[in-house]
C-alpha cells in the first residue's frame, strides 16, 4: 500500500470508506450519517412545530404525531446529537493526545458500523408498519400496551446502536488512558481531550442499565417476559429508573464534550490560556460523578415519596456549583483576551447566555414540589432543549466550522456561517423561549393538538415561526458545506492563527500514519509552547524517524454489524413470520462467522517505511 | 400543630428573604407572571395553598437565578466589549493567566449559599405537600372529616370515586372548598398523571400503586369562564392523550353536602317521549357500559353519567350542545382516536344509529343531572 495519495476512482475511494480503521476517515462518516439523521430528526421537528402552530389542527393525525415525537427524540438524540460528537472525539482526540491511531482501529470501525445499522433499522420503522409511539423515554405501561411493531424496532435498533455507543465509550477511554503522547500528563490534555475521557467513563456505567432495561422490553414484549406487566407482578416503575440511571448521565455524555468544544474555542480565539484549567478538570470529573447521583429528579411526580423527592432536590441542585464554576472560567478566560469573533467563537458566545438560561431553569425544577408543576409541561420541554440545543447543538455546529479545515484541509465560508448562525441563535430563542410560559399557563407536553381559547395559541404561533428561523439557519449551513466542497480550497494546518494544540500542528493533509515521530509534549497548550518559541515546526519529537506499524483495514465490522441488522428483524417478526426464525438464525451466522474470521485470522497489519515517509513529506509540499 | 410549626418557619423564610433585598423584585415578578395564562388553567394564578405555596416557590428560584443571570451577564458583556480584538490590537499577545484560587472560592460558596436559601423550603414543601396523615381524620362520632376521592385514570377518561360518601361520578370532579381534599390516585390500563395547574402539582396514577396527595382549593369556581377549572392528564397515554382533559367543579362545604346527598338519592326519570324512547336505546344499547345513578363505587367500564347534563363538555373536551352529543355518539373513534367506547355499529346490530335515534339519545343524555 503506497502512502501517496493517488486519485481515486469513485468505486475504490468508497471501499476505502467501507473498510476503513482509520479514526480521521471514520469521524467524517460519523459527521456524515450523524448530519444526515439531524436533518431527519429536524424535519420531524418541523412537522410537530407545524402541527401546533394553530389550536385544533389537524395536519397530522395523532397517533402519527406520537410517532413523530418519539422519533425525533430518539433519532437526535442517539442517532444524532451522540455521533456527531463521536464525530469529533475520533478527528480531534487522537491528534490532540499525540497519537498514531486510536487504541483499537478495528473495534472503532465495529461501533461505527453497529451505530448506523441500528439506525438504520430504527428509521426504516417508518415504512415497515409505523414507528414507535411511546415517547423517547418509551415508559413501561404505554410502550407494551402500544400496537404493531413501533416499539420493536426502538427496543432493536437502540440495543443494535447501543452496542457501537458502548464501543466507542471503552476505546476512547483506553485510548486517553493508553496513547498519550510522552510528557502529555493527565494535567496537561486539552479540555476536549478530558470531556471525552470522562464522557467515555460516564458511556461505561450508563449504557448497561439502559441494555437491560431494552432486553426487559424486547423480552416483555416478544417472549411474555413479564418484567413491567404489572398484572404478572412485574413493575413498570423498574423501567422508569433503569431508563433514567441511564438516561440523566446521557445528558451528560452530550454536553461535557459540548463544554470541552467551547473550552478549546474560548481559549483559541481569546489567544488565552484557559482560565483555572485545573479547577475546570476537576468541575468536569466532579460532574460527571454528580451526573449519576441525581436520576430520580426526572421521576419526582411518580410518588417516591418525600425522602426521595429531598434528597434528590439537594444533589441536583449541587450540579450547579460545579457548571457555575465552568461558566465564570470561561467568562474569566475571554476576560483579558483578546477575542476575534470568528464563526465558532459567535457560537461559543452565544452558548454562554443560552445554555446559563437552560442552567437556571434545571435549578428551577430541581425543587421538586414546584417541579411538580414543571413535570411534563411545556416548561420541561423548553429547559431540556435551552441546554441541548442552546448547548450541544450549539457546540456541535461550532465544531463544524471549527474542525472543517481540520477534517478536510477546507474553510467553510465565514459569512455564510454567520448567517446560518443568526438564523439559528435567534430562531433557537424564539422557539423555546416562549415555550417556559406555555408550560407554566398549563400546557402539557406532549399533546398532538390544543384547544382554543385555553391562552395557548399565540404562543404556539411564535414558537412556529421560530422553526422556521432554525430550519432556514440549517439550509444555509448545508449550502455553506456544498459551495466549500465544490470549491476546495486548500487552507493547510493551523488556519485560524492561533492553534494552541497539537492537532493544529500536525501538517495538512494529515498523513493516514498521523504524527510521523512521535510528538514530545512540553506543557498545557504545546503548540502554543512551540510557536512562542519560534519553533517552525511546531513540535518537538520524542523519538528518532522509523518505521510505523500501521492497522489494515477491514469489511468485517461493516459485515458484522449487517448480520445484527438482519437478526433484528428476524427477532422482530418472531411468532408472525415463517421466515422470521431463518432469519434470525442468518443474521446471528453472519455475525458470529465474521467474529470467527477475525479471531482465526491473523491479520498483523502493515509496515510504512521510513523513505515512504520522507518521500510523503515532499509529496505534501 | 404540626402545621403551625411549618407556618412559622415560612414567616421566618420570608423574613430571610427580605434580607437579600429580594422582595422588590419579587413583586415586580408576581405582577409580571401572574398577567399570563388563563385563571382557570394556569399555574401562575395558584387557586389553593399547594399551588400558591409552589408559586412562592417559582419565584424564590426565578428570584434567585435572576441574580445569577445578571453576574453572568454583566461580566460577558463587558468582557465582549473591552477585549475585541479589533479594541486591543491586532498583534497583542494576552498575559497567559493560569486562573485564581480566591475567585474560584468566591464563584464555588456564593452559589451554594444561594443554593441553600433555595433548598430550605423545597425540602420543607417537599414533606409538606406529601402529608396525607389527615386522610384518615374522624370526627367525635366516627365519621371521617376530610373528603378523599379515589382517582382512576382510564384510556381517555378519569373516574372520581367519593369511597366514604358512597358515590361515583366522572370527567367532571365535584370538591368542596377551603378544605383539604385527598386523593388515592391510580391508572387502570396505561400511566397517566393527574394534574390540576391552578390547584397545584401533578401526581402519577401509576398501574401498580395508589399515590396519595392532597390539593386545597380557596375559590369556587362558578365564577370563571366556564364555571370550572381545567385538568389535564400529564403524562403521555396514547393517541388521545392530549383530549384526556377534565374539569373541576369547586363549591362551598355546604353546596357540596347537598350535591353529594342528591347523588346518593337520584333516581333518573326521563321527562317527555322524546327522552322516554331515548332511554329505551340507552338500556339496551348502552347501559352495559355507562352506570346513570350516582350511587356506586369505581370500576365502571365507561365514565359513569349521572351528572352528564351538568356537565361543561361531551367527552371530556367538546362543548356540551346536542349537536356534539350526537357526533361523539355517531363515531367516538374520529373525534377521539384509541378511546374504547364503540363504534355505533358494534352495539345496534351493526347499524349507524338513524338520526331519530342520535336525537333521542341526546335529549335524554342531556337530561341527566342532579343539580337541576
Amino acid at each position: 500500500m503506497s502512502s501517496i495519495a493517488k486519485k481515486k476512482g469513485f468505486g475504490a475511494s468508497l471501499w476505502d470508506y467501507l473498510t476503513t480503521v482509520d479514526h480521521k476517515k471514520i469521524a467524517i462518516l460519523y459527521l456524515a450519517a450523524g448530519g444526515l439523521f439531524f436533518v431527519i430528526g429536524g424535519i420531524e421537528a418541523m412537522l410537530i412545530r407545524i402541527q401546533l402552530a394553530k389550536p385544533d389542527n389537524d395536519f397530522v393525525s395523532a397517533g402519527l404525531f406520537n410517532e413523530i415525537i418519539t422519533m425525533h427524540g430518539t433519532t437526535m438524540i442517539f442517532l444524532a446529537a451522540m455521533p456527531l460528537l463521536f464525530a469529533f472525539m475520533n478527528a480531534v482526540m487522537p491528534l490532540q493526545i499525540g497519537a498514531r491511531d486510536v487504541a483499537f482501529p478495528f473495534l472503532n470501525a465495529l461501533g461505527f458500523w453497529l451505530f448506523l445499522f441500528g439506525g438504520l433499522f430504527l428509521n426504516l420503522s417508518w415504512f415497515m408498519g409505523g414507528a414507535p409511539d411511546a415517547g423517547w423515554t418509551s415508559y413501561a405501561s404505554l410502550s407494551l400496551a402500544s400496537e404493531g411493531h413501533g416499539v420493536d424496532f426502538y427496543a432493536l435498533g437502540l440495543q443494535v446502536s447501543g452496542a457501537g455507543t458502548y464501543i466507542a465509550g471503552i476505546n476512547f477511554l483506553v485510548t486517553i488512558i493508553n496513547m498519550r503522547a510522552p510528557g502529555m500528563t493527565y494535567m496537561r490534555m486539552p479540555l476536549f481531550t478530558w470531556t471525552t475521557f470522562v464522557a467515555s467513563a460516564l458511556i461505561l456505567f450508563a449504557f448497561p442499565p439502559l441494555t437491560v432495561g431494552l432486553f426487559f422490553l424486547i423480552f416483555d414484549r416478544m417472549f411474555g417476559g413479564n418484567f413491567f406487566d404489572h398484572t404478572m407482578g412485574g413493575n413498570t416503575i423498574i423501567w422508569e429508573h433503569l431508563f433514567w440511571i441511564f438516561g440523566h448521565p446521557e445528558v451528560y455524555i452530550l454536553i461535557l464534550p459540548a463544554f470541552g468544544i467551547f473550552s478549546e474555542i474560548f481559549s483559541l480565539f481569546s489567544r488565552k490560556r484557559l482560565f483555572g484549567y485545573s479547577s475546570m478538570v476537576f468541575a468536569t470529573v466532579l460532574i460527571g460523578f454528580l451526573g449519576f447521583m441525581v436520576w430520580a429528579h426526572h421521576m419526582f411526580t411518580v410518588g417516591l415519596g418525600p425522602t426521595a423527592n429531598a434528597i434528590f432536590s439537594v444533589a441536583t441542585m449541587a450540579i450547579a456549583v460545579p457548571t457555575g464554576m465552568k461558566i465564570f472560567n470561561w467568562l474569566l478566560t475571554i476576560w483579558g483576551g483578546s477575542i476575534k469573533v470568528t464563526v465558532p467563537m459567535l457560537y461559543a458566545l452565544g452558548f454562554i447566555p443560552s445554555f446559563v438560561a437552560g442552567g437556571v431553569t434545571g435549578i428551577m425544577q430541581a425543587a421538586a414540589p414546584l417541579d411538580y408543576q414543571l413535570h411534563d409541561s411545556y416548561f420541561i420541554v423548553a429547559h431540556f432543549h435551552y441546554v441541548i440545543v442552546g448547548g450541544v447543538v450549539l457546540a456541535i455546529l461550532a465544531a463544524v466550522h471549527l474542525y472543517w479545515p481540520l477534517m478536510f484541509n477546507q474553510m467553510l465560508s465565514e459569512k455564510l456561517g454567520k448567517w446560518t448562525f443568526w438564523f439559528f441563535f435567534i430562531g433557537f430563542h424564539c422557539t423555546f423561549f416562549i415555550q417556559h410560559f406555555l408550560g407554566l399557563m398549563g400546557m402539557p407536553r406532549r399533546v398532538f393538538t390544543f384547544g382554543a381559547d385555553q391562552g395557548w395559541d399565540t404562543f404556539n404561533l411564535i414558537s412556529s415561526l421560530g422553526a422556521i428561523l432554525m430550519a432556514i439557519g440549517v439550509i444555509i449551513l448545508v449550502v455553506n458545506v456544498i459551495i466549500t466542497i465544490v470549491k476546495n480550497e486548500k487552507v493547510g494546518n493551523d488556519p485560524w492563527g492561533d492553534g494552541r494544540t497539537l492537532e493544529w500542528a500536525i501538517p495538512q493533509p494529515i498523513p493516514f500514519y498521523n504524527f510521523k515521530q512521535t510528538p514530545l509534549v512540553r506543557g498545557l497548550d504545546t503548540f502554543w509552547i512551540e510557536k512562542q518559541e519560534g519553533n517552525k515546526e511546531g513540535m518537538t519529537y520524542a523519538e528518532p524517524l522509523s518505521d510505523i506499524h500501521m492497522p489494515n483495514g477491514s469489511i468485517i465490522p461493516l459485515v458484522m454489524s449487517f448480520g445484527l441488522f438482519v437478526a433484528s428483524f428476524g427477532a422482530l417478526y418472531n411468532g408472525e413470520k415463517d421466515w422470521a426464525i431463518p432469519v434470525l438464525v442468518l443474521g446471528l451466522a453472519i455475525t458470529f462467522a465474521s467474529m470467527a474470521i477475525r479471531s482465526i485470522k491473523d491479520d498483523h497489519g502493515f509496515h510504512v517505511h521510513k523513505e515512504d515517509i520522507l518521500k510523503n513529506e515532499g509529496g505534501n509540499k | 400543630m404540626n402545621t403551625t410549626k411549618k407556618e412559622g418557619f415560612d414567616l421566618a423564610m420570608m423574613k430571610g428573604l427580605k434580607k437579600w433585598r429580594l422582595y422588590s423584585l419579587l413583586a415586580v415578578l408576581t405582577i409580571f407572571l401572574s398577567g399570563c395564562g388563563e385563571e382557570y388553567l394556569s399555574t401562575l394564578t395558584p387557586a389553593g395553598q399547594v399551588g400558591k405555596e409552589q408559586f412562592n416557590l417559582l419565584l424564590l428560584s426565578t428570584g434567585i437565578m435572576a441574580i445569577v443571570i445578571v453576574v453572568v451577564l454583566i461580566i460577558y458583556v463587558l468582557a465582549i466589549v473591552k477585549f475585541r480584538r479589533s479594541k486591543v490590537g491586532e498583534n497583542v499577545i494576552p498575559k497567559q493567566v493560569e486562573g485564581s484560587m480566591t475567585l474560584e472560592i468566591i464563584w464555588t460558596v456564593i452559589p451554594i449559599l444561594l443554593l441553600i436559601v433555595l433548598a430550605i423550603p423545597t425540602v420543607a414543601y417537599t414533606y409538606k405537600h406529601a402529608d396525607v396523615s389527615g386522610m384518615t381524620a374522624v370526627d367525635a362520632e366516627g365519621n371521617k372529616e376530610a373528603v378523599t376521592v379515589n382517582v382512576t385514570a382510564k384510556l381517555y377518561w378519569w373516574e372520581f370515586e367519593y369511597p366514604d360518601l358512597g358515590i361515583v361520578t366522572s370527567q367532571e370532579l365535584v370538591v368542596p372548598t377551603n378544605e383539604k381534599v385527598y386523593f388515592n390516585l391510580k391508572a387502570a390500563d396505561v400511566k397517566h398523571s393527574f394534574w390540576i395547574p391552578t390547584a397545584g402539582g401533578k401526581m402519577d396514577t401509576n398501574v401498580e400503586n395508589v399515590n396519595q396527595f392532597y390539593l386545597t382549593f380557596d375559590k369556587e369556581s362558578a365564577g370563571l369562564k366556564d364555571g370550572v377549572f381545567y385538568g389535564k392528564c400529564a403524562e403521555l397515554c396514547g393517541p388521545s392523550h392530549a383530549l384526556m382533559d377534565f374539569k373541576v367543579k369547586t363549591i362551598d362545604r355546604k353546596d357540596f353536602d347537598v350535591w353529594a346527598e342528591t347523588m346518593k338519592t337520584t333516581e333518573h326519570v326521563a321527562q317527555g317521549e322524546l327522552a322516554t324512547s331515548g332511554e329505551e336505546i340507552f338500556t339496551t344499547s348502552c347501559i352495559a357500559c355507562h352506570a346513570t345513578s350516582g350511587a356506586g363505587t369505581a370500576g365502571g367500564v365507561g365514565p359513569n353519567l349521572a351528572t352528564f347534563g351538568d356537565r361543561n363538555r361531551v367527552a371530556g373536551f367538546m362543548d356540551l350542545t346536542e349537536e356534539n352529543v350526537k357526533n361523539w355518539i355517531n363515531d367516538p373513534e374520529s373525534h377521539k382516536p384509541g378511546n374504547l367506547m364503540p363504534q355505533p355499529e358494534e352495539i345496534n346490530n351493526g347499524e349507524k344509529f338513524s338520526e331519530e335515534q342520535l336525537d333521542a339519545l341526546a335529549e335524554y343524555l342531556m337530561g341527566l343531572s342532579v343539580e337541576k
